[in-house]
């Protein structure tokens, strides 16, 4: 399992970068986007991966999972989701402004 | 007996931007009489508890009461608080610039700018760092909409890049906190300072990658080198109170640096003590040397003081990268002065700007504006001002900073690195001076101002300058201080006591 996690984390990681260094913003954008869904899993195992475990203290139990993960990975979704946004409007708004959509503003078709 | 007035500056500009939104365009002078009440009453807060914690008291608060580290705390230390009085008088005089009519350019910029205060007063007292994170993202995005304020092309262009590069960074944090929540089990940051000590060996790898992600993380958000490419252009675009307020942006990865790794990476942190070590004035002095040369090779006015904060970084960071009290403290000297300097500088220049007509700030002959004579003795005062020169508060500030480096291995290097950019930025400024004013060619007909609206339009500038001038008069008594801060800073355990034990309603 971990190393199913840990192979996706990386895949989209790398997907990630590769987009964000392309020079056409739409690209760039779903990069970002792939860069953050790969942090938001990697926040969500860092309380380690258990199935079937409470997460608030009970008797005569001695393996809990980490609630704490899911707390900062809603935070960070909505975060996320909010730059996304922002991000794709101010993409849209480039190309409009500047006519293209190359994230110099400058290039020439 | 707890202290509500630490959590009051986070409070403040939250209330007041949600008021403003509430106020709608119509009321322009409502909401200008609420802003600037806002960023006043930010003042006193910083001025209260600047006396609250000048005797060495560390107040916490605990935020729903939660107590620490499993609730988020706020902790108001000289260092903090110290940060929180350069922003709210730096606000002060950008939002009073701003009411001469930069703040109808396009709508919520009022709003915008309560919430930018309310992330950057948010950094600097939070003593958690997922929080630290949250109230980065905030400060980020009301500065991406600040930046692209009145819109424009050549705005739009810098303000795609400011927005990516910093959402890789945003990214690149989270990283960096989740690797230290798995492997150490906490993000209250005193209480990492207790747990980084007792890393396992197995962990020490791990732990310092966190450690050196985070650093990547602030030294962009410091613009340190080779980071800083953003900076230049996002400055030099935007409109001249933003780039005023953003003299304070670089300052937050300046502080984010200093804390984390004086009070987690510190001496005391065990198999990962002093993290940075080694890292942190090569490159500080690599900025510094790198941000002259923009300076000299700019071909704008703002672009040259978007360099000019780039190099004052460099200054400021070969300071803290002494990692010596006398350094710290020469480096909480001279972080009020670069900033209030900067955004002076952008507002002159704007001023400036404005008279030169069609040729803007361009470095090229035009025709003489009116007050030739007055804008450049500003001028040349700014230009003393910030390279370093007596009897301003730069030349304090880099003397301190080379008085610190005396006995340190590298004196050489850092003494040949400080001097020559110096004389390099002393070069640009005053060609670029003696070109506007010198060589400008005489005028037909020009456009008068009223000495009243001159006088309207010149106090931001005037009040960052007698700022510069305080600390100058005071310097004694703020040297004190920055060393009492320093002093704190490179003893953690008073503020892991009051993270951990206070600030809660018992």
């Amino acid at each position: 399992m971990e190393a199913l996690i840990a192979l996706i984390l990386g895949t989209l990681t790398a997907c990630g970068v590769y987009l964000i260094l392309r020079a056409r913003t739409f690209p760039v954008v779903l990069g970002l986007t792939f860069l953050s869904y790969a942090v938001n899993l990697f926040l969500l195992i860092m309380g380690r991966l258990t199935v079937g475990n409470p997460p608030i203290i009970l008797d005569g139990i001695t393996d809990y999972a980490d609630p704490l993960p899911q707390a900062l990975v809603l935070t960070a979704i909505v975060i996320g989701f909010a730059m996304t946004a922002f991000v794709i409007v101010l993409a849209l708004k480039a190309h409009a402004e500047l006519g293209n959509d190359h994230v110099d503003g400058t290039h020439k078709l | 007996m707890i202290n509500h007035i630490v959590i009051a500056p986070v409070l403040l500009p939250l209330l007041a931007g949600v008021l403003l939104l509430l106020l709608r365009e119509k009321n322009l002078q409502w909401q200008r009489l609420l802003s600037l009440v806002s960023v006043l009453a930010q003042v006193g807060l910083a001025v209260m508890l600047l006396a609250a914690v000048n005797g060495g008291e560390i107040l916490a608060y605990a935020v729903g009461n939660w107590q620490a580290p499993f609730g988020i705390v706020l902790v108001a230390d000289r260092l903090s608080v110290w940060m929180l009085l350069v922003t709210a008088l730096l606000s002060l005089c950008a939002l009073s610039y701003a009411l001469r009519g930069a703040d109808i350019d396009g709508k919520h910029f009022h709003t915008l700018f309560q919430l930018q205060l309310l992330g950057l007063n948010g950094a600097f007292l939070t003593g958690d760092l997922f929080n630290l994170f949250v109230f980065f993202e905030i400060l980020l995005l009301a500065s991406y909409s600040l930046l692209l304020h009145g819109g424009g092309r050549q705005r739009t262009k810098a303000g795609l890049h400011f927005v990516v590069i910093n959402l890789v960074g945003s990214t690149l944090f989270l990283f960096a906190v989740g690797t230290l929540y798995g492997t150490l089990g906490t993000l209250n940051m005193a209480d990492l300072a207790v747990k980084v000590a007792q890393t396992p060996p197995e962990d020490v790898f791990l732990v310092s990658t966190a450690g050196l992600l985070l650093f990547g993380v602030f030294a962009l958000k410091a613009a340190l080198l080779p980071l800083y490419a953003w900076l230049p252009a996002a400055y030099a675009n935007t409109s001249a109170p933003v780039a005023a307020l953003f003299a304070i942006m670089t300052k937050v990865g300046a502080y984010c640096i200093l804390r984390v790794y004086t009070l987690i990476f510190g001496a005391q942190a065990g198999p990962v003590a002093n993290l940075i070590e080694g890292l942190l004035l090569p490159l500080a002095l690599a900025t510094l040397f790198i941000g002259m040369l923009g300076v000299l090779a700019s071909t704008h006015l703002r672009q040259q003081v978007a360099y000019l904060v780039v190099a004052s970084i460099g200054s400021l960071f070969i300071a803290l990268g002494l990692n010596t009290g006398a350094g710290i403290a020469a480096g909480i000297y001279y972080l009020p002065h670069s900033t209030f300097a900067a955004a002076g500088f952008f507002l002159l220049a704007d001023i400036i700007a404005k008279r030169r007509g069609e040729m803007g700030d361009k470095f090229e002959i035009a025709t003489a504006i009116a007050y030739q004579r007055l804008f450049g003795v500003l001028f040349f005062t700014m230009a003393v001002l910030i390279v370093g020169l007596p009897p301003l508060s730069g030349f304090i500030g880099k003397f301190l900073i080379l008085n610190a480096a005396i006995s340190h291995p590298s004196l050489p290097i850092i003494m040949g690195v400080v001097l020559v950019s110096s004389f390099m930025g002393l070069v640009a400024v005053a060609r670029s001076g003696s070109l506007m004013f010198y060589r400008a060619l005489p005028a037909e007909h020009v456009v008068q101002t009223s000495v009243g609206q001159l006088a309207k339009e010149l106090m931001p500038v005037i009040s960052l300058l007698l700022l510069c001038i305080l600390l100058v008069v005071c310097a004694g008594s703020i040297m004190e201080f920055s060393l009492a801060t320093a002093d704190q800073l490179l003893q953690p355990a008073a503020y892991i006591d009051a993270a951990l034990s206070d600030g809660v309603i018992r």
